[in-house]
């Protein structure tokens, strides 16, 4: 029997010949990510007894969701990090302003497939869009994994879903996501890997397998991947990234289920408050008027998104009353971007563009909803309060061409009619 | 080793970190009570002034699905929570509770029985076995797997921290 793509990831990195699902190992990351909250891992690592991290060339640091500080509170904790940095001889440490850390991570060639990345942050699946194993854990973990260098995990089983045929035009990674996410369900996927493979995911680029990566959380599981092929071997070289060792799956590898998703059928969706499995096309949405546009974020702020949604405005403006705010990935992504004239071409289009952070994404500060309003949204999550008001407000997610189209209309409209 | 608490029915699945405790608390509060007064306060507002030490909450699947915070589970056992009973837990907030020496357990037929009785049982006392892996509400009686291995070890020790502790020491 062979082995599945999680599987020869964590024999790897935990030093053994082969493991199954079910199996306990201890995994030693490749690096460890973490972006404010080192404030307060920093805090329990003290409390455990941690003198000196166990490698400062594996930690990464990337400061992105509260950036620059709203307050005197959340400043602090930045300095709280910076001291602990230089304490610790940290190397790779990224000033507010960089980026997301989910960008940043892989931009500064911190990422290489068949390697394990741990991080404290739910997203933290992005990083299987390069072949390797992006896998989620808590503050106190982390700060466990600051000392110890490694941490326990149970081997999951595997989910192969084989994205084929072709999307209709207009129809990209986000739409596919969300659909896929319709139709398994937020917790589908709960305690597995998920492989996407086929033709669908060979012909997306890099942005998109982060996007679906990133949201393969969203169904509750444990790492989303795509293997490394041609098209990953030519970003990491454009990131400098050169001597890695890539790992596939094995033909007769053993998954708990297959799934096979046609993207010829697939139209723009949209996934409805408050749950981010309740999808439906964008075509059989009620009438839904909105107040504010979020385009950005680590599932969408990236070039290719804001290109999208660019095409879509095609220089009007949008309409009155409505926000458009722009949080780009990071701050690459937003100099390309400026230099393709697309920031230009927002603001001209009436659009807010914030320092590349995180964002109104998780409701922490900046771009809070008021009681009543309703977000058209590329971020990830649309539950009650995400966005820092629970009164009768609602987030809907969907593709950065879905949100600059219902910026244009002030409702939410397909980008293609 | 056995406990007794009050329930609290929460009839839902997919409730997740963010209404259990709201994103805009994760960078502001540390402080335990304050932490506490904040327990599921977007699922149901009157939670955190109700809640009693020792209360148990038994909820659909998915539970803690979301975001990584940790906060998500510490809010609960500030505020006084037990035991958590779900039909299923997302895995995150699995681990998170086996960190924070909370107790997460998994049983979707205790869960489907207290939901489908709420009326009656809401506020009533279960009993937990969790040796044994029992867990008797209202007239009937539920099993669920211990916990075992590497996460009972972290659970004895008190949690991560001290379980880390102790490694370092070595």
């Amino acid at each position: 029997m062979g082995s599945t793509m999680i599987e020869k990831i964590l024999a790897r990195s935990s030093g053994s010949d082969s493991v199954s699902a079910g199996d306990i190992v201890f995994a030693r990351p490749h690096r460890i990510l973490s972006h404010d909250n080192s404030a307060a891992i920093l805090g329990i690592f003290e409390k455990l007894g941690g003198k000196k991290v166990w490698a400062s060339d594996r930690i990464f640091i990337a400061l992105d969701h509260a950036v620059p500080p709203p307050d005197e509170k959340k400043a602090k904790n930045h300095t709280m990090i910076r001291e602990f940095v230089a304490r610790q001889g940290i190397r790779h440490f990224y000033e507010g302003g960089t980026g997301i850390c989910h960008q940043v991570l892989p931009e500064y060639g911190h990422v290489k497939p068949g390697v394990v990345i741990f991080g404290s942050d739910s997203h933290t699946t992005t990083h299987g869009a390069f072949g390797a194993a992006g896998i989620p854990i808590g503050r106190t973990e982390t700060a466990s994994v600051w000392a110890l260098g490694e941490t326990w995990l149970k081997v999951p089983e595997s989910f192969r879903i084989e994205l084929s045929g072709e999307a209709p035009r207009g129809v990209v990674a986000k739409d596919i996501i969300l659909y896929i996410i319709g139709k398994v369900s937020a917790d589908g996927a709960t305690y597995k890997a998920v492989e996407f493979h086929g033709a669908g995911v060979e012909n997306m680029d890099i942005s998109g397998r982060m996007t679906i990566c990133n949201m393969a959380a969203e169904m509750g599981a444990k790492a989303g991947m795509v293997p490394f092929d041609k098209v990953t071997e030519e970003w990491l070289s454009g990131a400098g990234v050169k001597e890695y060792d890539p790992l596939y799956p094995d033909d007769d590898a053993l998954y708990e289920k297959k799934m096979e998703i046609d993207l010829a059928g697939i139209t723009p969706q949209v996934a409805r408050p408050h749950k981010v499995d309740n999808v439906v096309p964008v075509s059989e949405l009620e009438e839904t008027v909105i107040d504010v546009a979020l385009l950005g974020t680590c599932t969408n702020g990236r070039l290719e998104d804001l290109r999208q949604a660019v095409e879509i405005l095609d220089g009007r403006r949008i309409k009155s009353g409505v926000r458009l705010l722009v949080y780009p990935a990071s701050r690459k992504e937003m100099q390309q971007a400026d230099k393709e004239g697309l920031i230009g071409k927002l603001l001209q289009s009436g659009a807010q563009i914030a320092v590349p952070a995180c964002g109104p994404c998780l409701g922490a500060y900046g771009g809070v909803l008021a009681p009543g309003e309703n977000c058209i949204s590329t971020a990830n999550r649309n539950f009650k309060g995400r966005m820092g008001c629970r009164e009768d407000t609602g987030v809907y997610l969907a593709s950065p061409a879905t949100v600059a189209a219902s910026a244009l209309e002030g409702r939410i409209v397909s980008p293609y009619i | 080793m056995k406990l007794k608490g009050r329930m609290w029915i929460l009839n839902d699945d997919d409730i997740n970190t963010d209404v259990i405790y709201p994103g805009k608390y994760t960078y502001e509060l540390f402080d335990e009570r304050e932490m506490a007064s904040h327990a599921l306060e977007d699922y149901d507002p009157s939670f955190a002034e109700q809640v009693e030490d020792g209360d148990i909450i038994i909820a659909g699947g998915n539970f803690g699905c979301g975001s990584s915070r940790e906060q998500a589970v510490k809010t609960l056992k500030y505020a006084g929570v037990k035991a958590i009973i779900a039909a299923s837990f997302a895995r995150i907030y699995y681990r998170n509770a086996i960190n924070q020496a909370l107790y997460a357990i998994e049983c979707p037929e205790a869960s489907q029985y207290a939901r489908d009785h709420r009326e009656k049982l809401e506020k009533s006392e279960a009993t937990l076995d969790l040796e044994k892996g029992t867990v008797m509400i209202g007239e009937k009686e539920f099993s669920f797997s211990p916990l075992s291995g590497k996460a009972q070890e972290i659970f004895d020790a008190g949690g991560l921290v001290p379980y880390t502790r102790k490694k370092l020491e070595k």
